[in-house]
């Protein structure tokens, strides 16, 4: 008898699709012909395992979506929180590692300072920020036709201010409130701010928070027309992300959201900056500030600048900043970070569906 | 309190992966776990892993056909989350002989046997379907987890019919058995 067949009839017969007369038939086959008998166990016994994979991963999306929720309304504690309770802990554990390593830190650091000092003008031409501050004469053209055409039919969809932009980046939600992070050379003396989502919905933002050193930024979108998003499908990660990381990105080097993949090469920045990441990605003017995302759905850093004379040399700032900036800014502004990553486990194309949604363009003048 | 045909009910739901007992029991039981684990050396997120898997063991249990819970719900709970955050604090060393008091718990020793056990099969079945990559595993996935039609599948994944589509997936399951089996039976 055919295998195909063979197995197919055992699938039928497992959920209960085939007529008695049929289930007869195939009992009788098994207990005539103990080598079908043994193939049918086997895969009856296969299909069982691979159902309950199936099973189980359902599951554990449910426990962590309920999770989410729960952590939301405060019943389970927020990974913020245990900041102090953690310090405590570990102080009284390393107290007197943690005095002999300062010691030996802060002499470090001063010789650090003292030759950083010696070199540090040469350096900084190598590097480019990537926002794309040429729009070009293209785009330009494109808003003047746009406007006229708004004008000549005076439906106005938005009742937004028409502005042309001169410079676009990505940012994307860190509180589905309305929250995002970007770059701080991004929104660089910009006087407006716009941000646009995948459908082209545009809502202004202002900053809440610039920080030229680590080159990160919070906006918050002030227009009343954004809809709060519930859950974010990613998370932001406080560790440190592990060398050979394979990430991707999502960002607006185009009016068009585009993806990237690459992977983390190495923990410092440029120039050894520890508040930064180097990683291979190919990039462009305008992904600066895009969320750098490893396969578990942690955004681990925020694109912001490449080595101008090598290819795939991208900084990163690292995620851990972000919490650092909330801790500075935690009397006027109340940002939840997302605590799970739901689209972990997801395929990649999936994954990216969900995120795509929380990247938004980044545009000023 | 529950009432124990609340608890039944409950863990139907748990095993038919409805959300609402999810949380119902979350809610319920959540805390006191938590306190336990961060009074006991750990850290609250600690809790949401051992908590986590606590919900698996219960799952699991749920969803066997032998399926009999002899206490309460809570005890059951605790007394699981106990036994294996005793286990990880053994693991990391940080295990203080000290924390081990005389309170009410029931033996989950065999449940979490069986648990390892589901566990390791799992990942058997899971590292098999990554080795055997695309599109198999997506087809695979299509057809047996996410009940799809095999004309479904077949546009899907652009076959030019069911057919065709139907031949691949037997390919895909015959490659995916042998993968699993080599390993399930060393």
């Amino acid at each position: 008898m055919d295998d195909i067949l063979l197995l197919d009839a055992i699938e039928r017969y497992r959920n209960g699709e085939m007529s008695a007369q049929e289930k007869l038939f195939l009992e009788e086959l098994r207990k005539k012909n103990p080598d079908i008998d043994q193939l049918a166990v086997e895969h009856l016994f296969f299909l069982q395992q691979l159902n309950n994979v199936g099973n189980i991963k359902a599951y554990k999306h449910s426990l962590d979506e309920v999770e989410n929720k729960l952590a939301n309304e405060g019943v389970i504690a927020k990974k913020e929180l245990k900041g102090r309770a953690k310090i405590i802990f570990l102080w009284k554990r390393y107290r007197r590692t943690i005095e002999v390593a300062a010691s030996i830190a802060i002499i470090v650091s001063i010789t650090a300072v003292m030759i950083g000092l010696k070199y540090s003008d040469k350096k900084v031409s190598n590097i480019t920020p990537l926002v794309d501050n040429k729009l070009n004469e293209f785009q330009s053209k494109l808003d003047r036709i746009e406007n006229k055409l708004d004008n000549a039919t005076m439906v106005l969809p938005f009742a937004k201010p028409k502005f042309s932009a001169n410079f676009r980046a990505t940012g994307f939600l860190i509180d589905g409130s309305g929250y995002l992070a970007t770059n701080s050379h991004v929104i660089n003396n910009a006087k407006n701010l716009i941000v646009e989502n995948t459908k082209g919905d545009q809502f202004i933002a202002s900053a809440v928070y610039v920080n030229k050193n680590t080159d990160l930024a919070i906006l918050k979108i002030t227009d009343t027309s954004f809809r709060k998003i519930n859950t974010l499908p990613y998370s932001i990660l406080k560790a440190s992300a592990e060398l050979g990381d394979q990430i991707f990105t999502l960002g607006y080097p185009r009016e068009e959201v585009v993806y990237g993949e690459g992977y983390l090469s190495a923990k410092s920045g440029y120039s050894g900056d520890t508040s930064a990441y180097q990683i291979s990605i190919s990039v462009n003017p305008g992904n600066s500030g895009g969320p750098v995302i490893n396969r578990n759905g942690e955004v681990i850093g925020i694109i912001s600048s490449k080595e101008t004379n090598a290819d795939g040399v991208v900084f990163a700032v690292k995620s851990k900043n972000i919490y650092k900036a909330l801790e500075e800014i935690k009397d006027q502004e109340h940002i939840k970070l997302p605590l799970n990553a739901t689209v972990k486990g997801l395929e990649r194309v999936q994954q990216i569906k969900k995120i795509e949604d929380c990247v938004f363009m980044v545009k000023g003048n | 309190m529950n009432t124990p045909e609340k608890e039944q009910n409950l863990l139907r739901g748990l095993a038919s992966n409805d959300k609402s007992a999810i949380e119902a029991i979350y809610r319920d039981n959540y805390g006191t776990i938590q306190s336990f684990i961060v009074k006991n050396n750990g850290y609250p997120e600690d809790a949401r892993d051992i908590f986590q898997e606590a919900m698996i063991v219960l799952y699991n249990k749920a969803r066997s056909e032998s399926f009999h819970l002899s206490c309460q719900l809570k005890t059951y709970l605790y007394s699981v989350c106990r036994r294996l955050w005793l286990k990880k604090l053994v693991q990391l060393q940080r295990y203080n002989p000290a924390n081990e008091s005389l309170e009410e718990i029931v033996a989950v020793e065999e449940d979490l046997e069986e648990h390892q056990k589901k566990d390791a099969d799992l990942s058997m079945m899971e590292d098999a379907l990554k080795k055997i990559g695309e599109p198999c595993k997506g087809i695979l996935e299509a057809y047996y987890l996410q009940k799809k039609t095999m004309p479904e599948i077949a546009d899907l994944f652009g076959y030019t019919n069911a057919d065709n589509a139907k031949t691949q997936k037997y390919k895909c399951l015959m490659r995916l058995k042998k993968l699993f089996f080599a390993h399930y039976k060393t």
